[in-house]
């Protein structure tokens, strides 16, 4: 009898562990593809990281040097445009949604920008096209930063909700005690209490869209040269990348590879930077 | 809306007077409009959001029309595409997203779930760091450098070294090795991106169990895995369910790493080993170089078609999560 018992215990133990352990492996599996691949964007990556990449334009196959400067620049401009349009429209909607935030319709905003940020990137892309790019009869990077800043305002709207949220009542009471009027409070002190939190929630989503594709491909398409205007096809880093990836030249794939490892730096580093920032913040709170 | 600075005695339009109880009401009376214009901004640019949610959902529709007239219900129920002949069917390519997303989710979705336990369970807060920085870096790398791997690294790896050990098996989903272009590499590789959404909606859900609970299981002399099978994992089924769902909606719609790794061939097979399409891809393949009329709205009915399934997706997962942040409360 007492030996039974003793060997359910046995039996239990071992599920315990071995349940444990499968949970355990489950991120040792996880690591696995992440190291490969930052181990290969870097290995594959390194010999064409000069300076001829960002200095140069693409150049056809045979000809060494070329470069992906106007993709640079093109990413650039593809992501300040949609910060100009998205930016404002997604931090308003954040505050609205923490400070106004009670009522049926807040809650109807909150569910479509759940489910705006739920709809494919490609899907966006469809969008852009029919509203941007049919009436201005051709690819834009107007209509590529368009297609990017219909991705960044929900994502904007939820961050800024969230950390101004975070920001303790008695500020706000305090403001409102001494007079001042709802509006300047929830500008002069709650806004620039949750600043550095709307900041990082910025950096990530404008940092989400630079590592966008899909919507760009038939919104800013893409260029070998240097784009002459906003309403020109406009090159990007990604676009670029995909191009230079599917294409049979081993020359190509090597600055594709190259361009990985540039994009995927900035990414990690602003990843890195909010995640500071974000541990700064909490220190302040303790 | 709610106002809790607004005084009720304010008129306005009232006639300067020169009493001092007046000269307050007036100079009161100024507050609320600075609030109105505020409250009416921040409001409007929170309408903006519905807004552009009914104007994709009315724009697809409209662009979609043409399509869906010309071709009929045999839209849903064909597969030949054929852009010159104007004759187009998503059949192949609705199979090839959702094999590819249940190949995903059947990765992603056991082991997503398990880091989540061995985050919020099993670990102390030092390594819980750690775990998280793994997870949310491969949720920051863009889904274009995860389509150069698959194409360079994953597929060569898996015609090399997984291909000629699956062909063994037998039954209907490894019949002839191929390329390590296929269905296979595509939903592994989308698996590996949609692994973060899960285990991210798991932890949150798995938090959100009050520790108490746990804690009655241990009393009561259960191992911890049997606390956790009891205490956390029994009360948030629907949270998990919720969590996949939204892993589902991430992996139906992803284009990038989908369209290099797939093969793009729009055949119905079931040897998993085979190229194969999506609706996404065929979209970005496609819809730059269309030329005709009827293949633009034939793709946009694609996206139309993908917009809709994504979006009750994400409706049906968030209502799941929700319900089980509600259940523990109460």
């Amino acid at each position: 009898m007492a030996e039974n018992l003793f060997k359910v215990d046995v039996k239990r133990a071992r599920i315990d562990r071995l349940m444990r352990g499968l949970c355990w492996a489950g991120l040792a599996v996880a690591l696995v593809p992440l190291l490969s691949l930052l181990f290969m964007v870097i290995t594959r990556g390194w010999h064409r990281l000069d300076l001829d990449f960002f200095m140069h334009l693409p150049r056809p196959v045979g000809i060494p040097g070329g470069g992906m400067s106007n993709a640079l620049v093109g990413s650039i401009e593809l992501v300040a445009i949609a910060s100009v349009i998205g930016m404002p429209i997604g931090v308003l909607a954040g505050i609205f949604l923490a400070e106004y935030g009670d009522n049926r319709f807040a809650k109807t905003v909150r569910f479509y920008a759940d489910v705006l940020s739920g709809v494919p990137s490609i899907v966006t892309g469809i969008f852009a096209y029919q509203l941007v790019v049919k009436p201005m009869h051709g690819f834009s990077g107007l209509a590529g930063g368009f297609a990017l800043s219909l991705m960044m305002i929900p994502l904007i709207a939820r961050i800024t909700e969230e950390v101004v949220r975070l920001v303790p009542t008695g500020l706000r009471e305090a403001a409102l005690a001494l007079g001042v009027p709802r509006w300047r409070s929830i500008v002069s002190v709650v806004v620039r209490t949750a600043m550095s939190g709307i900041a990082t929630g910025l950096l990530l989503a404008a940092t989400r869209v630079a590592s966008e594709t899909a919507p760009l491909l038939f919104t800013a398409f893409n260029n070998q040269f240097w784009p002459s205007g906003l309403n020109q096809p406009t090159a990007s880093l990604t676009v670029q990348i995909f191009t230079y990836a599917i294409s049979p030249y081993q020359e190509w794939q090597d600055v594709a590879w190259t361009g990985a490892l540039v994009l995927l730096m900035m990414v990690l580093l602003a990843s890195l930077a909010s995640r500071l920032t974000v541990s700064k913040n909490r220190q302040i709170q303790l | 809306m709610s106002s809790t600075v607004t005084t009720p005695e304010t008129s306005p339009g009232s006639a300067p007077a020169p009493s001092f109880g007046n000269n307050l009401k007036a100079s009161r009376s100024a507050l609320p409009s600075g609030d109105r214009v505020f409250e009416g901004l921040v409001a409007g640019a929170a309408g903006v959001i519905p807004l552009l949610a009914a104007a994709m959902l009315l724009l697809l529709a409209v662009a979609s029309w043409t399509c869906f007239q010309e071709q009929g219900f045999g839209f849903f129920t064909t597969q030949d595409w054929d852009p010159v002949k104007e004759h187009f069917g998503m059949l192949a390519f609705a199979y090839g997203t959702l094999a590819s997303s249940a190949i995903a989710l059947l990765t992603a979705g056991p082991i997503g779930v398990g880091i989540a336990l061995a985050i919020t369970e099993f670990t102390k807060p030092k390594y819980r760091e750690i775990a998280a920085w793994v997870v949310e870096t491969l949720s920051a790398i863009p889904s274009v450098i995860f389509g150069l791997w698959g194409m360079f690294v994953m597929a060569p790896f898996m015609r090399a070294h997984i291909e000629p050990l699956l062909v063994h098996i037998p039954g209907p989903f490894f019949r002839e090795a191929g390329t390590g272009l296929s269905l296979l590499t595509a939903g592994l590789v989308v698996g590996i991106m949609i692994l973060p959404t899960v285990m991210a909606v798991c932890r949150e859900v798995f938090n959100a169990i009050p520790i108490s609970m746990r804690e009655s299981a241990l009393a009561l002399g259960s191992t911890r895995w049997e606390a956790v099978r009891l205490a956390v994992l029994a009360p948030s089924t629907p949270g998990i369910i919720g969590a996949l769902i939204l892993g589902m909606g991430r992996a139906l719609g992803e284009t990038m790493a989908v369209t290099m790794v797939i093969g793009n061939r729009a055949e119905i097979s079931t040897n998993l080993l085979a190229p194969s399409d999506s609706l996404a891809s065929a979209i970005a393949n496609q819809f730059a170089e269309a030329a005709s009329p009827g293949h633009l709205s034939a793709l946009a009915a694609l996206g139309f078609v993908l917009f809709l399934i994504t979006m009750l997706l994400n409706m049906a997962a968030r209502l799941l999560v929700w319900a089980v942040a509600n259940r523990v409360r109460h």
